[in-house]
């Protein structure tokens, strides 16, 4: 699984994150090193100030490591300036939120469409992707409905067709069930499954161990560092799935 | 990101919070309607104006008796009667760009008719005033030269005083009496309207000139021959300026008056009035300019506050923008629009305002209701232009924020 330095997908090495708060100095990533390749499923977990969060700003190309390098497939970015970075999330990255973070103003489709406006690409083609992207999430009849007519799963589900429209190299979910209940949030987690299955490189940020047992790879992180990286037998979640279907 | 992107979500932006957006257009919008609306009434007024000068005649010259130093005491203009016929016929002999050069002796008087009676000018004259002034009779004849030499006692009357004297009746034929000195009204005058200052024109009744000075106004018995105005009309084509300088120095010779010492006249031209007015116009012009520039900067305060509170508000959202791929340009962009969009919304609403205003003034004053496109088009880039300099410092506070920190908001 994790071959040479050059093919993995993520490959980070000792990267530090510090930030001045007023007179200290806090160090949020004190050298992580680790790989990720090419469609793992890998669960991220830490309690708040372990450092997850940060280390997912960085992976994410939203914010830069203070030292250490990182290279995402193979191209170094841990120094790229603002624009360049936004163009790497923008083909590389595709990003779920807790709170989903839709545009409550557009509809389902312009919200999915939104990442691809930033790459340039036509209107037509757009329409056509977008939808593609809902069809693939299960909400293609949903196309025309703005974020407040939708329910929370079906508001996530928007978020990830959002993620997916660009066909990054990887899905980073920051807590996408912290907002759910446990039968959406199976729901979701299945969703990326699948995702998974069709090759798709899912890494989830959480803090639930009810949604890291569903990953192949578990990394913990306390204090900056990285504590435990391991490989498990996940859960399976469509087994769990039809049994919640059972008891309701 | 393309600009009809931009635009599309710049409207949708501005339309998730229409009242405020309306709100904030409105120092916009009131500054370009009150400039247009001014402008179009103001040029409105400047043609009327045109209008009126056009109808004095052109290419005239008016000579007055001017300012005369009597034992060191200033008396006023006109106070003392200096011009004479002789001056009028030395001037048409003399100017050769002189057509004609009408004296002209004006006084108040009282005429009743049968039971009617109406107080007017009366202004003695010669057929060459009416020539002067391109002012034809209406019904009737003017005066014969006989009747101008000899003192004969006919009337020619303006509109307005035909109009108090004998209604609709036709005047011509009655008989009228001037200060009680019994004149025939041979005809009426054409209408010629309202003067620049505002006078009405046809309130006004003619008499020959030697009749009006001998029976009527009666002015001084040792100056018979002394006028109140000289009209001088230029012929067509010559150069007024030269015609003005020739007849003053003309005058000065005539009246023998010292090098240095002051003109015993005055000689004004209607270009001149014209220019007072192009001035007055200027003064205008230049007045509207700094309202339109207080009100446009006070608008664009007023956009540049909403979209700092945009900016604030919509935090999260820019977040979200970038951690999707916009980079801050598209930010800066996207903001810039939007204020853009606002502003020029604003002036096109301004424009349509004003030229509402306008047309009502217009309509009410009988003005024509007169503004150049281009001033329309001018105002709405203004406007845009306004949007651009006050969405600028929001926009790049906006394109400068951290992804992180901006996810991390609100």
């Amino acid at each position: 699984m994790m071959d040479g330095a050059g093919t993995a997908l993520v490959a980070v090495k000792d990267i530090t994150r510090s930030f001045r708060m007023g007179q200290e100095t806090v160090q949020a990533l004190a050298g992580v090193s680790l790989e990720i390749a090419t469609g793992e499923f890998v669960a991220v977990m830490g309690p708040s100030g372990s450092g997850k969060s940060t280390f997912m700003n960085v992976i994410g190309c939203l914010d830069r490591p203070t030292s250490g390098v990182y290279r995402l497939a193979g191209e170094e970015v841990s120094r790229l300036s603002a624009t360049a970075l936004a163009g790497v999330r923008n083909r590389r990255i595709g990003f779920v939120f807790q709170q989903f973070n839709l545009l409550q103003r557009a509809d389902a489709l312009a919200n999915v469409e939104l990442p691809m406006v930033y790459a340039g690409i036509a209107g037509a083609e757009r329409h056509r992707r977008a939808r593609a992207a809902l069809a693939r999430v299960g909400l293609a009849d949903r196309a025309t409905h703005r974020p407040m007519e939708l329910s929370g799963g079906q508001q996530q589900r928007v978020a990830i067709a959002r993620a997916l429209v660009n066909e990054p190299a990887m899905l980073l979910a920051d807590e996408p069930t912290g907002a759910l209940d446990s039968r959406t949030s199976l729901g979701i987690i299945a969703l990326f499954r699948a995702l998974n299955a069709q090759g798709m490189t899912v890494i989830i940020v959480t803090h639930e161990e009810e949604v890291a047992r569903f990953a192949d790879r578990v990394i913990r992180f306390r204090d900056g560092k990285v504590t435990t990286d391991g490989r498990q037998e996940p859960a399976d979640v469509v087994a769990e799935q039809s049994r919640l279907q059972g008891v309701a | 990101m393309t600009l009809s992107d931009a635009a599309r979500s710049s409207l949708d932006a501005l339309r998730a919070n229409a009242l405020r957006s309306l709100l904030t257009m409105l120092g916009i919008v009131i500054g370009v309607a009150a400039v247009i609306a001014m402008m179009a009434v103001g040029g409105g007024a400047r043609e009327q104006v045109n209008e009126q000068i056009r109808s004095l005649g052109a290419n005239l010259i008016q000579i007055v008796p001017g300012n005369v130093t009597s034992g060191g005491v200033r008396l006023g203009a006109g106070q003392s009667s200096m011009l004479t016929d002789d001056d009028a016929v030395s001037i048409i002999r003399q100017v050769p760009s002189v057509q004609v050069a009408a004296p002209v002796v004006r006084g108040g008087v009282q005429i009743v008719a049968g039971a009617s009676n109406w107080s007017t000018a009366a202004m003695g004259v010669t057929s060459g005033y009416f020539e002067a002034r391109e002012w034809p009779v209406e019904t009737g004849r003017d005066f014969s030269t006989d009747e101008s030499t000899r003192g004969g006692q006919v009337a020619l009357l303006g509109q307005t005083v035909a109009r108090n004297l004998f209604g609709s009746d036709n005047p011509v034929g009655e008989s009228i009496r001037v200060r009680n000195v019994p004149f025939e009204v041979i005809g009426v005058m054409d209408k010629k309207g309202q003067t620049v200052f505002g006078s009405d024109q046809d309130d006004v009744i003619f008499l020959p000139l030697m009749t009006a000075r001998q029976r009527v106004i009666g002015t001084n018995r040792a100056k018979t021959r002394s006028v109140n105005q000289i009209t001088v009309k230029v012929r067509e084509g010559e150069n007024l300026a030269l015609a003005e300088a020739e007849i003053r120095s003309l005058l000065r010779q005539r009246h023998r008056l010292q090098e240095g010492a002051e003109d015993d006249f005055q000689v004004r031209n209607l270009a001149e009035i014209s220019a007072t007015r192009e001035q007055s116009a200027r003064t205008l012009a230049m007045l509207l300019a700094a309202v339109a520039g207080v009100s446009l900067v006070v608008g664009g305060i007023g956009i540049m506050n909403i979209m700092l509170v945009s900016v604030t508000e919509r935090t999260r959202e820019i977040g979200v923008r970038m951690a999707v791929g916009a980079r801050p340009r598209d930010v800066l962009v996207q903001f810039l629009i939007e204020a853009t969009t606002l502003a020029i919304i604003g002036g096109a609403v301004g424009v349509a305002l004003g030229l509402g205003v306008a047309k009502a003034v217009a309509d009410a004053a009988g003005w024509p209701l007169l503004i150049a496109p281009a001033v329309i088009v001018l105002a709405v880039v203004f406007s845009g232009l306004v949007g651009v300099a006050s969405g600028l410092y929001p926009a790049i506070r906006a394109s400068r924020l951290d992804p992180v920190e901006a996810l991390r908001t609100g």
